[in-house]
């Protein structure tokens, strides 16, 4: 009944949807007011639609109605409820429900705002956001059903949703349960934190198609959306730490990345998305660049939704994956069509964006973003090609290939170096003008000192030429960016007659964007320091040892003491615990206790044992055993340097975004570029 | 780290090489990390993306072994992933081997990323020579207002 019930709303929802972009299109064209409201209020209806049939789903999820195909391949008995209600985004079927309900609500958000002078967008963006959810809806009602129940067909169980002939229902006694991987509390935020990010980036989207359709391009739809790309900037920054965080706590390889394509999937968006933050600046400020800014909302939509076809349905790992699955070439068709229809739109209002002011010099702020945009379409380029050379192989040599991490990493890292030396260099410059004198004036304090940094570095902590490179780049950022913080604050006071920490607060509060970008600088830097250290200096042995034995690596010496298995029926799954004495030098410094436990569905999980400082994190794995007389054991034993600066940098970032993006004042009552171009030298910002 | 470690094993394994076969057989098995060198290598066909060091499949251990077997009996890494490669196909490789159609995956990116960078600088090019032709009256009083202190007063006081 409430399966039914569900689907029936989902139908509906759809209908609503279609509505919406019939009544929009026709109350543009026939320039009718109601029409567009009607098309408004029809938006609005969606987001209780969808929830409502969210709520049936998680009705049946939670109640183990497992008649129900999706509830049996997420839930079992022994999930606890909350569990059980987070598997709504555990399998595909249900996470495209989740998709069109966060679309649902974000539009409704959208479509609530006061329009006053921008109203001629509205009908734009109902029919960018409605088409999006019809497809997503379309793909839930017609293929990837979370509602469809299993029937005895003549004795075959097939999920259908409405009952075929000579049927009767079937509900099987327990289900499958979900991933026991997935039941991390890192895997239950992740994939909401990943989809609030992918879904927000439509938004911009289809405020960008507004403009496009409307003819209205300026940056208003910048203006109006920026909040918004931040918001999904954050949301999408945090699911890919999540999601490093998840893998480094429990896949038990003694890492947070491993370039699989489903990581890159979600990464590509996010390198779009952060070269749109930079670009849509040279616009606001300078008017340049008003093409290339579509191109890359565009490509963010589309990767997006890439993306979230490829986090879910795994339907690239094979030609024939892909070609059996019937939802692949639906969503590839959708990802064309849109794409290639954004940018005939692009093409044709091409003459209106041209730009209003001209490039000044190789030097100038614009010019360095837009070779800061060229190295983010550059990482792109290198990991879309990376996750479908693969296809491309089998369809055209048979043969499937890996490309694996060896490859990324060789590719991207001189590219990220490069990013790198820029966040160093492109605060330092003006927008319109900065020649080699004025950088060099202002960055040879820095720059010295990140060398003297770097000359210590190498006495005291590494020869590793690479290693170097990369203390060096973070810290010249670092350095350039506290002076920054230092040169705005010290000109403040001088002028205002403040204390040096009133002027600095003051001056941030000014510019939340500007300071709050470099925040995110100095947090990347400290993601940097993490990932610097795993790339160079991560090191790791494997040995198996009796008890009482001991095995070194760096400074730690690791005692194995015991290892014990039992069942948790409950649970249905085995664990094994071993117990292992840390010693540094020779002094003890605790004990450590890594796990495997080994689900009854034969899922094993490997969970470290963790001593996390700043200077390194020593991980212990328990990779064998013998099961009888426990006498011995195997460990995997890693030495992670500095990565605990990755998690603090995260958490920085994470502070920054949210003091950029803080609401202060409407954006309509800033002056608009027009009148500030007289003085457009203006170094803040 | 790591490539010491791959240093070593590889020093280890010719000087096995030179030892002979019969001498191989005799003298200390492969130590766990020799055999994680050459696995951290191999991708198996069936676990994607996760490297064969770290696999804990039973099949990868399967393979751990045999690595291990080969390793005793003497082969050299370049042996064993050449075996591997042939038995089951490239895909074992954590990248394509460099070779014919495989070629693709390493030359796209650079070419592209280079043509991105023609086109960058070019327009870049195309934008500042209009401005040298028709100087920009904004340009006269920036030279003015270069000083950091003035501009910043001036942005503060334009955001009040």
């Amino acid at each position: 009944m409430v399966a039914e019930f569900g689907y029936g709303i989902l139908a509906v929802s759809f209908l609503v949807a279609i509505y919406s972009v019939f009544a929009a299109v026709y109350g543009v064209t026939k320039q009718s007011a109601a029409w567009v409201q009607s098309a408004r209020r029809s938006m609005l209806l969606m987001f209780p639609l969808i929830s409502i049939a969210a709520a049936a789903l998680i009705y049946l999820l939670v109640n183990d109605h497992y008649e129900v195909a999706f509830v049996y391949e997420v839930t079992s008995r022994s999930m606890p409820t909350y569990l059980k209600v987070t598997a709504w985004w555990g399998g595909q079927a249900g996470s495209l429900v989740f998709w069109s309900w966060l679309l649902a609500a974000f539009t409704s958000a959208v479509t609530i705002r006061k329009w006053d002078r921008d109203i001629e967008f509205l009908p734009w963006v109902i029919v960018v956001c409605s088409t999006t959810l019809i497809f997503f809806l379309g793909l839930v009602i017609f293929y990837e059903n979370p509602f469809a129940r299993f029937w005895n067909v003549i004795g075959n169980i097939e999920p259908h949703m409405f009952a075929p002939a000579n049927a009767t229902l079937f509900t099987a006694q327990d289900g499958r349960g979900l991933n026991p991987l997935l039941r991390h509390p890192g895997m239950v935020i992740h994939p909401p934190m990943l989809y609030l990010g992918f879904v927000s980036f439509v938004i911009p989207y289809a405020f960008a198609m507004a403009a496009l359709i409307t003819g209205r391009t300026d940056d208003r739809w910048i203006r109006l959306t920026r909040r918004w790309s931040l918001w999904a900037w954050l949301f999408l920054s945090l699911g890919l730490v999540l999601g490093g965080r998840w893998a480094y706590d429990v896949l038990g390889w003694g890492g947070y990345w491993g370039w699989d394509p489903v990581e890159i999937a979600a990464f590509m968006p996010w390198l779009t998305g952060t070269a749109f933050l930079h670009s849509v600046m040279i616009q606001e400020k300078r008017g340049l660049l008003k093409h290339w800014n579509m191109i890359l909302v565009i490509l963010t939509y589309d990767l997006v939704i890439f993306g979230t076809f490829l986090t879910r349905s795994g339907v690239l790992s094979s030609v024939h994956a892909f070609a059996n699955s019937p939802i692949g070439p639906l969503f590839m068709a959708f990802v064309t069509l849109t794409f290639v229809a954004s940018i005939a739109l692009v093409i044709w209002r091409w003459p209106s964006l041209h730009s209003e002011t001209e490039m000044k010099s190789m030097l100038s702020r614009e010019a360095l973003f837009l070779l800061n945009n060229l190295l983010f379409m550059s990482v792109l380029v290198v990991c879309f090609w990376g996750v479908i050379f693969p296809l491309m192989s089998e369809l055209f040599t048979g043969q499937k290939v890996t490309v694996g991490p060896p490859f990324y990493e060789r590719a991207t890292g001189p590219l990220f170096a490069a990013l790198m030396f820029l966040m160093g260099v492109a605060p330092l410059s003006a927008w319109g003008n900065s020649t080699i004198q004025t950088l060099g004036r202002a960055m040879w304090k820095s720059a010295l000192a990140a060398t003297i940094i770097t000359v210590v570095l190498f006495f005291t902590y590494t020869q590793n030429i690479i290693a170097l490179i990369g203390f060096f780049l973070i810290a010249l950022v670092l350095l350039v960016t506290f002076q920054e913080f230092g040169r705005g604050a010290l000109a403040r006071q001088k002028t205002q007659n403040e204390n040096f920490f009133v002027a600095l607060s003051r001056l941030m509060g000014r510019n939340r964007r500007r300071y709050g970008g470099y925040i995110i600088h100095i947090s990347m830097m400290l993601m940097a320091i993490g990932i610097l250290g795993m790339e160079a200096f991560q090191i790791e042995t494997q040995g198996t040892l009796a008890q009482g034995e001991s095995m070194k690596i760096a400074e730690y010496k690791v005692v194995f003491d015991n290892v014990a298995s039992w069942d948790n029926n409950a649970q249905e799954v085995n664990y094994t615990r071993a117990t292992v004495k840390i010693y540094k030098g020779d002094q003890y410094i605790g004990e450590l206790h890594p796990r495997k436990d080994m689900y009854f569905s034969g899922q094993p999980m490997s969970i470290p044992g963790q001593r996390s400082t700043m200077r390194d994190d020593l991980y212990v794995l328990l990779v064998d055993w013998q099961p009888i007389s426990s006498t011995a054991a195997t460990f995997k034993i890693f030495v992670n340097p500095l990565v605990n600066w990755l998690w603090i940098g995260s958490l920085l970032f994470f502070v920054g975004v949210i003091f950029a993006a803080w609401p202060d004042r409407d954006p309509a009552e800033e002056p608009s570029r027009a009148t500030r171009r007289v003085s457009h030298t203006s170094a803040a910002d | 780290m790591k490539k010491s470690l791959y240093i070593l094993s590889f020093v280890f394994l010719v000087s096995l090489l030179f030892a002979g076969a019969a001498f191989a057989q005799s003298s200390t098995p492969p130590t766990d990390d020799q055999v994680n060198a050459v696995a951290h290598k191999l991708y198996c066909p069936v676990c994607e993306s996760t490297p064969l060091d770290v696999c804990p499949t039973d099949a990868c251990k399967d393979w751990r072994e045999q690595i291990r077997t080969m390793l005793a009996e003497g082969k050299s890494e370049a042996e064993i992933l050449t075996y591997f490669e042939d038995q089951y196909g490239a895909r074992v490789l954590a990248e394509p081997p460099k070779k014919g159609f495989y070629w693709l995956v390493y030359l796209l990116p650079p070419a592209l990323i280079l043509a991105g960078a023609v086109i960058l600088f070019r327009s870049m090019k195309a934008w500042t020579t209009v401005k040298a032709d028709a100087p920009n009256p904004v340009e006269a009083t920036s030279a003015k207002k270069d000083d950091y202190v003035a501009r910043l007063e001036e942005e503060l006081k334009k955001q009040k």
